[in-house]
């Protein structure tokens, strides 16, 4: 075996485009990441409408978040076009964004158990405000008091 | 003193820079929509309640924190816009730099009107209405 001068194994250095060595449990073999790294770009797009126009609406409009209010809510949200607008705009930025933050962990926590504890995290949260928005949305009550 | 070393075409430049932005545009976008979420949960509990919470946008300080944040997610849709283009329009690569200073003058053009609009109010409150 080769060896350097101090003792140490060499470090392997593969041929040009050999094939990369893949992990061989069955459940790595899948094309995930390509379809989260798509789903990024086409969800994208989808919220420059969505989320743009949602804070021109609410920010800019017509006298801005000062006329913001539970009667402008139930106002927007008598109409299901609304309605369906927060909820895609809901589950679309909110998918986006953790799978943005996984990368984001993914990169820059480096021990295995870290990573594991900040994704659990993640997913948590994610399941918690698409849950909770949506339930918002379904069961909003106009008359409440 | 060690020289610096040599940049390359991304490290240090335009590149890169539009993707540290591009990065903790898109973390402080998803951390305030947590907490979006939640305040907007309000309405499911009552009226008052959520108009108290609203009322804290409304304040000047956190106004302005709201065109801090618009401003952000127009940077992060806009240059979102552009990551599409380089990774699917042909000449995307070659025009990742004209693009990303396009951006940003669209975001300058788009940024200036909106300010006004959005802290007109809390200007008028402060130091009175001007007509
Ligand atoms: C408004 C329209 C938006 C567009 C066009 C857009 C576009 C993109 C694109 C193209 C990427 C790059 C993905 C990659 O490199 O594979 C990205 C990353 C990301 N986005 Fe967005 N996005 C938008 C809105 C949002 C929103 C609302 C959030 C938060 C909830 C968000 C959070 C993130 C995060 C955290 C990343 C990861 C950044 C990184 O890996 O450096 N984005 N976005």
């Amino acid at each position: 075996m080769a060896t350097t001068i101090d003792g140490a194994p060499a470090p392997v250095i593969e041929a040009p485009r050999s094939p990369r060595r893949r992990p061989t449990s069955s459940k790595a073999r899948t094309n995930f990441e390509l379809y989260a790294w798509l789903f990024m770009r086409v969800s994208g797009i989808l919220l420059v409408f969505l989320v743009l126009g949602h804070l021109f609406i609410m920010n800019i409009l017509d006298g801005g978040v000062q006329r913001i209010g539970f009667g402008f809510v139930a106002g927007r949200w008598a109409s299901p076009f609304w309605r369906t607008w927060d909820l895609l705009m809901l589950v679309l930025a909110e998918l986006h964004g953790t799978n943005g933050l996984r990368t984001v962990i993914n990169d820059y926590a480096e021990r295995p158990q870290t990573r594991f504890y900040l994704k659990m995290l993640l997913y948590v949260s994610t399941s918690l405000v698409v849950t909770l928005g949506a339930l918002v949305i379904f069961t909003f009550d106009p008359n409440i008091s | 003193m060690p020289k610096a070393p040599a940049g390359t075409l991304y490290r240090g430049r335009e590149g890169m820079w539009s993707w540290v932005a591009h990065r903790i545009t898109g973390v402080l976008i998803f951390f305030f929509l947590f907490a979006h979420v939640l305040d907007t949960a309000l309405v499911r509990v009552s009226p008052s309640s959520y108009d108290t919470v609203i009322a804290t946008y409304k304040s000047p300080i956190v106004n302005l924190m709201e065109v801090g944040l618009v401003a952000a997610v127009l940077f992060h849709a806009l240059n979102g816009i552009r990551i599409v283009l380089i990774d699917f329009w042909g000449s995307g690569p070659r025009f990742q730099r004209q693009m990303l200073y396009t951006e940003l003058v669209v975001w300058v053009i788009l940024v200036v009107p909106g300010t006004y609009y959005m802290i007109k109010h809390t200007i008028e409150t402060l130091f009175g209405s001007a007509s």
